[in-house]
């Protein structure tokens, strides 16, 4: 496991390659982020560091959250994550974490929460096709056949049906860096990632090869 | 800064400064750079303006011509680094935004009349 970055999508647009290609790119501000915490196999029963990202006025958090920030001498910061390291001694508390840890050209997985999109129909959730709109029919936007009758006399678990779309942890794999700005601390990244521009977004590198 | 200020600064680095103002209507040469067996050359594109999408970097100008009977229309990607040059040889007078009439017609009715109040 390497160490991630957590950020902000900030919005899209493209940049050209070498080629004179134009390349769409996500720009993410990524970090940057302090460690505020070192777990041991000693005091936690597993070895990671815990990093902390975005400042913001110490009244917006509670007392536990700005004691246990305390303890880092790190600012106020929302948003806590944890990467599991092998070998966390390597950092230190209060140590910054920056987007120079990338390098452009590598592979990297970004995790955050899609759009969410409320209760959304059978066509829009689960790419149902949708019924005649004329000709008397009065099946527009209906799902059909939801089973058998009598036997089994239910609806089998598992039936795709409308409901909650979007609003869920996604992870967008092997996504390439395009560009670090390591003065800004921005990434761009080739392609489209979950959220709308001010979401927050876990950057983390992508195993080689490997497709989760 | 906040994002939209920094993605116009990304954005600024790969514009183009030395653009020719473009209208639709007008008659343009464009100079494309393309591949050939290892090689880099120019090839020219004449034709007319017929449509244009004002999208910062995505700016892009559509232009129309005929081929050998057959009408061609290309979209430019201005800011590209593909497109070496961009001349305009003539300046249209036209009463729409996008020319997708001149599609319909054929001969001497796809000519668009001249204007000289617009400097080349």
């Amino acid at each position: 496991m390497a160490v991630g970055i957590l950020g902000t999508k900030l919005g899209m647009t493209q940049v050209f390659d070498e080629a004179g290609k134009a390349i769409p790119v996500t720009v993410v501000q990524a970090g940057p982020c302090t460690v505020t915490q070192i777990k041991t196999k000693e005091t936690d029963g597993y070895t990671a560091i815990q990093v902390g990202y975005k400042e913001v006025k110490p009244k917006a958090l509670n007392k536990p959250l700005l004691g246990h920030l305390a303890k880092s001498s790190a600012p106020s910061l929302r948003h806590l994550r944890e990467y599991h390291l092998d070998n966390p001694s390597e950092y230190d508390l209060g140590q910054e974490i920056k987007a120079d840890i990338f390098a452009s050209g590598q592979m990297v997985n970004v995790i955050g929460t899609s759009i969410g999109r409320g209760f959304a129909g059978y066509q829009r959730r689960h790419n149902f096709g949708r019924g005649p709109m004329s000709h008397g029919s009065k099946n527009h936007r209906l799902p059909g056949s939801i089973g058998a009758g009598t036997t089994p006399g239910r609806v089998y678990p598992g039936k795709k049906m409308a409901g909650r779309l979007g609003g869920k942890r996604v992870t967008i794999p092997q996504l390439t860096v395009v560009q670090v700005d390591s003065e800004r601390n921005l990434l761009l990244i080739k392609g489209a990632v979950p959220g709308k521009p001010g979401a927050l977004l876990n950057i983390v590198p992508a195993r080689r090869g490997s497709q989760t | 800064m906040n994002a939209q200020e920094i993605i116009r600064s990304i954005e600024a680095e790969q514009l183009k400064s030395n653009l020719p103002d473009i209208y639709v209507g007008d008659t343009v040469r464009v100079g494309v750079i393309i591949q050939e067996g290892g090689k880099e050359r120019t090839q020219p594109y004449e034709g007319v303006v017929i449509a244009k999408r004002n999208g910062g970097i995505n700016e892009t100008i559509t232009v129309r011509r005929i081929f050998q009977g057959v009408g061609v229309e290309r979209v430019f990607l201005l800011h590209s680094p593909r497109v070496a040059s961009i001349k305009v040889l003539r300046r249209g007078k036209v009463r729409r935004a996008k020319l997708y009439y001149l599609r319909d017609r054929v001969g001497k009715a796809t000519r668009v009349k001249q204007r000289f109040d617009r400097a080349l």
